[in-house]
């Protein structure tokens, strides 16, 4: 095959990797491993490193609108981003020393909570409980609704930062923005409006991978022949699923892409179960 | 540009909304850097057969180093101008870190500019604590 050829195969499918993942909410750099690896038999050190840029352009440019309507709590997305950066470090550091079978499987084990995490019912309410740690750092704030500016307010933002430090290490040891686990930290622990800890998570995930890409890059992770179509591809396919998403449900979608999903990931455990890796 | 450093002035406009247009502009400029830099490779290179990615070897220093990227740039190289764009898609969310600093220290809060410094240097920390290993 030759390069040119190669090039627009690997355009096509980062194009509608970057639709995948934005329709399911996964995120751009989720299907990029597994379009990579399984279908093209890339390193997968190659595709963690692509995986990271298309997490980079598709954070960036989705963030950009929720930044503007103010539904993304900045303060918030800062705070947690200590814990993000310094867990994407030291996933990058371990990194080196986990055999790449490991990394597959593990990827996979993600791959299938990510799924899971997007179909589970979301907090919709904005809660009035919010505990003093949040206050002092001034944490609680509003976001508006079809019903005029909500307040909310936070707690457990300990518990919180935790899980924001495991989302770090995963998302530097993997190359993905692990939305799910930030998700998942935000939603389900600190009781933030589904809402804002969407497009928060959304705002720190090209943060997270900008601490580990740094140090990729620096390791040659990063090959420009693979970075042209999959950032091009990934970032074309986002904005059309972003135009999709405005006007039809996904719901049904949704649920047909999760399943599939959770076979790419089935078979990526199955591969780094063979040390196919 | 004395307005321009006035308080009043980022109150209205609102920094939230710089932030984001810093974002998009930063996606915008390091895709066409990306393909420009793609255009040219695919068509000097394009009718070579792909080299062999089912086995890491790791870039040479052209690719992974300022100085590398940048020399190749200077020379036009078309694999270095590409990467010259990744270099750009990954400053963009660290330059917005430093625009949401430069925000802080508008509001004058105190905290949030201690805690934006330590998120930053974690930053420069992996970038330049030599833990490419």
């Amino acid at each position: 095959m030759t390069i040119l050829t190669f090039t627009i195969i690997l355009l096509i499918g980062a194009y509608f990797a970057g639709l995948l993942g934005s329709l399911t909410g996964l995120g751009g750099g989720v299907v990029i491993i597994p379009l990579l690896t399984l279908v093209f038999h890339v390193d997968i050190r190659y595709a963690i490193g692509a995986a990271l840029l298309a997490s980079i352009a598709t954070s960036s440019g989705a963030a950009t609108a929720y930044v503007k309507e103010g539904i993304t709590n900045i303060r918030l997305g800062m705070f947690l981003e200590i814990a993000t950066t310094i867990g994407a470090v030291i996933g990058a550091l371990i990194a080196v020393y986990t055999p790449t079978n490991t990394i597959a499987m593990l990827f996979g084990g993600i791959l299938i909570f990510s799924a899971a995490m997007t179909l589970r019912k979301k907090t919709q309410e904005a809660s009035n409980d919010g505990s003093q740690l949040a206050t002092l750092l001034k944490l609680n704030s509003s976001y508006p609704t079809k019903d005029g500016q909500v307040n909310y307010k936070i707690k457990n933002v300990g518990a919180g930062f935790s899980i924001m430090t495991v989302a770090g290490v995963i998302s530097g040891l993997l190359g993905i923005g692990s939305g799910a686990l930030k998700v998942l930290a935000m939603d389900a622990t600190m009781r933030i409006p589904f809402k804002v800890s969407t497009t928060t998570s959304n705002f720190m995930i090209g943060v997270t991978a900008a601490a580990s890409a740094v140090v990729y890059l620096q390791r040659g992770y990063m090959d420009p022949g693979l970075a042209f179509p999959v950032i091009l591809g990934v970032l074309g396919g986002a904005f059309t699923g972003s135009k999709l998403l405005t006007k039809m449900n996904p719901t049904v979608l949704r649920i047909i892409f999760c399943i599939a999903i959770t076979f790419v990931a089935l078979e990526m455990i199955y591969n780094g179960y063979n040390h196919k890796f | 540009m004395k307005k321009i450093l006035s308080k009043a002035y980022w109150v209205d406009r609102d920094v939230e909304k710089l932030v984001g247009l810093q974002l998009r502009y930063g996606v915008i400029i390091s895709s066409l850097v990306v393909l420009a830099g793609g255009a040219v490779y695919l068509f000097q290179q394009g009718h070579i057969v792909v080299p062999d990615y089912t086995r890491f070897i790791g870039e040479g220093p052209g690719y992974t180093s300022f100085n590398g990227i940048f020399s190749g740039v200077a020379h036009l190289q078309a694999k270095e101008f590409i990467q010259f764009g990744v270099l750009l898609l990954i400053a963009t969310p660290i330059l917005r870190i430093a625009f949401s600093l430069f925000a802080f220290v508008l509001e004058k809060d105190k905290l949030y500019i201690g805690i934006t410094l330590l998120v930053l240097c974690v930053i420069l920390f992996s970038m330049f604590g030599g833990l490419k290993v």
